[in-house]
């Protein structure tokens, strides 16, 4: 019996020729990262050296990273100290892959792990945060954990008590139609799916529509895959894979290609014809609740997002800057723009596009996950409707239970700027 | 016998649980005051002590979804609840055995806040209604964490086997 992609990940990182599903593995991690959640991370790993007479000291600081992102520059002198203490913890115990709140290296640590070539194919890769999967784009097994499970992981280099999960297979052929986004085709599959169809489960992208996305669509389509309750979002490893890893992240190494077996099992097999895709719209208040552009157009929006680790990327910026170019945003409506990374909001300011946003209204914040999680900017008013490129509509996401949040592409974010309500951008 | 507190539906998630606004706070002694933060009375109740330990949140499916912040699994600890779902979503699920909040899995779980519950190894007895209701065994893998006493104990464990070798 042939073996699916994770299967084949972990059988290589426990050695061994093969694992089944359901197996109970302990793999070795090739990367670990946190964010300002690193804070409870350290106080749990001091907490397990606590009288047992030896050091604390990471297993390998080469393997850990930590990007400073959720609520950058910090917000209130809460935050600010635990930021201090991380930056104290990492210059103690020698780790490498840090990113501080540096135009000249900073983002959202699902960005800066890619653009900075640490993900590979074939690697096991664990996060303290949920959209870990995001990572499964370059052909890794990745996904979130908690903070105590970190902090085994920063003593003792591997993760504990993993169960080898079985594959959800998910085929897209046809080409997206035009102003339809690799977004449109998550949402749709996660509406289809449910909040738990994937639940302890992987989603493995395959088909030509796969085939010719770019990384910056995959990665919007492995970062949502959570939102169906997957474990991890992968998609095997290809030209475009190697492509992106030599010319944008600079990777010089070997890279392992690993592909799943052509006769591995999955659990489910889902078909879906991308040419027959409009764009999709998640309303308040689940990701699951996923309706055609159609049924919700004409809603009221008091506040425009486009931005996070979903879709905060040079392609979504220019998108979004092609339909707003030479319009305006609508009188009464906020336009908040996060792009992703320090790096993307460079290319995006020589392209122009930060202008065309700008001259249309638009706020340009700092590349960080801004209002995503609703503790820093950008909070949303009593019975106010925000439209976001984000990944969570959940009741208070936005920083007030009392809000309702659609989520959509940048595409239809853009559209909707300009009239004021949610509008087709086709 | 444990009572039940409050009920939800499917999908209660971690911003549920421990909206983000809260997430500086992060040390597991003071993340409790912020548990269901916005569900005004549950969370008055909790932290005014009207909620004994041992009392049991009933939910359906895909309990504790969303964001992975371990807060969602410490706040509950603090109270010492149990949760008795017909299902969980994974981080939170590994979360709790790693803190050693108490989850129970119980697909077809039928009951109504104030309702009596006793827990068995097997079955939840819902002793209001007279109903028994199959308990779905953890996976070994995380009953292991559970024996040991929470992972920073195994960890704790593994940690001084590795160095007794080396
Ligand atoms: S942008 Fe939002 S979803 Fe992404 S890492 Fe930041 S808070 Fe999480």
């Amino acid at each position: 019996m042939g073996m699916t992609l994770v299967q084949k990940i972990l059988a290589r990182a426990t050695g061994q020729r093969t694992v089944a599903v359901g197996d109970v593995v302990e793999p070795a991690v090739d990367l670990a990262m946190s964010h300002e959640n690193g804070a409870l991370v350290m106080n749990q790993f001091f907490e397990i050296y606590q009288g047992t007479g030896l050091e604390p000291k990471v297993w390998d600081p080469s393997k850990i990273a930590i990007v400073l992102d959720h609520r950058v520059p910090a917000e209130t002198s809460k935050t600010a100290t635990n930021q201090k203490k991380i930056r104290e913890f990492v210059a103690s115990q020698g780790i490498g892959r840090f990113h501080d709140i540096r135009g000249d290296e900073g983002g959202i640590c699902h960005q800066i792990l890619p653009e900075h070539g640490y993900t590979l194919p074939g690697q096991v890769i664990v996060g303290t945060d949920s959209h870990t999967t995001s990572h499964g784009a370059v052909g890794a097994f990745a996904f979130g954990i908690g903070a105590t499970e970190m902090a085994g992981v920063w003593s003792l280099g591997s993760i504990f008590n993993v169960e080898v999960p079985a594959t959800v297979k998910v085929v897209v052929k046809g080409a997206l139609p035009p102003r339809v986004l690799p977004k449109d085709l998550i949402l749709h599959l996660i509406g289809a799916l449910s909040a738990e169809g994937a639940n302890f489960k992987v989603i493995e992208f395959h088909g030509s529509t796969i085939a010719s996305m770019s990384m910056s669509g995959r990665l919007t389509l492995c970062n949502m895959s959570v939102e169906a309750g997957a474990t991890s979002g992968m998609v095997p490893a290809d030209a475009e894979t190697e492509r992106y890893l030599r010319e944008e992240a600079g990777v010089t190494g070997p890279l392992d290609m690993l592909a799943p077996d052509p006769d591995a099992e999955y659990a489910r097999v889902v078909e879906i014809d991308a040419s027959t895709l409009v764009p999709q719209i998640a309303c308040p208040h689940t990701v699951d609740n996923v309706k055609g552009v159609d049924a919700v157009s004409g809603v009221k929006v008091h506040q425009i997002v486009i931005g996070s680790c979903t879709n905060g990327r040079l392609d979504d910026l220019e998108v979004a800057a092609e339909i707003l170019r030479g319009k305006r945003v609508a009188k009464g409506v906020r336009m908040l723009v996060f792009p992703a990374s320090w790096r993307i909001y460079r290319q995006a300011l020589k392209q122009g596009f930060l202008a065309d946003l700008i001259d249309a209204g638009a706020v340009i914040m700092n590349p960080g996950c801004g209002c995503c999680l609703g503790v820093h900017e950008g909070a949303l008013g009593d019975n106010e409707v925000a439209l976001s490129t984000t990944n969570r509509n959940f009741k208070g996401r936005m920083g007030n239970p009392k809000s309702e949040v659609y989520l959509c592409s940048p595409a239809v974010a853009a559209a909707s700027a300009v009239a004021g309500v949610i509008t087709d951008p086709r | 016998m444990a009572q039940v507190v409050f009920t939800f539906g499917d999908d209660v998630s971690t911003d549920a649980i421990y909206p983000g606004r809260f997430m500086a706070t992060v040390l597991p002694t003071e993340t409790p005051q912020f548990a269901f933060a916005d569900y005004t009375e549950l969370n008055t109740k909790l932290k005014a002590g009207q909620v004994p330990p041992g009392s049991v949140l009933v939910a359906a499916n895909n309990f504790g979804c969303g964001s992975s912040r371990e807060q969602a699994a410490s706040a509950l600890k603090g109270y010492e609840l149990i949760i008795v779902a017909k299902g969980f979503a994974r981080i939170f699920l590994q979360n709790s055995a790693n803190l050693g909040l108490r989850t129970i899995i119980c697909p077809d779980i039928a009951a109504a806040e104030g309702d009596d519950l006793e827990i068995t190894a097997t079955r939840v007895l819902n002793k209001t209604r007279g109903t028994a209701h199959p308990i779905v065994p953890l996976p070994k893998a995380r009953q292991d964490i559970i024996d040991a006493g929470g992972l920073i104990a195994y960890t704790r464990k593994r940690l001084m086997e590795k160095h007794a070798k080396a």
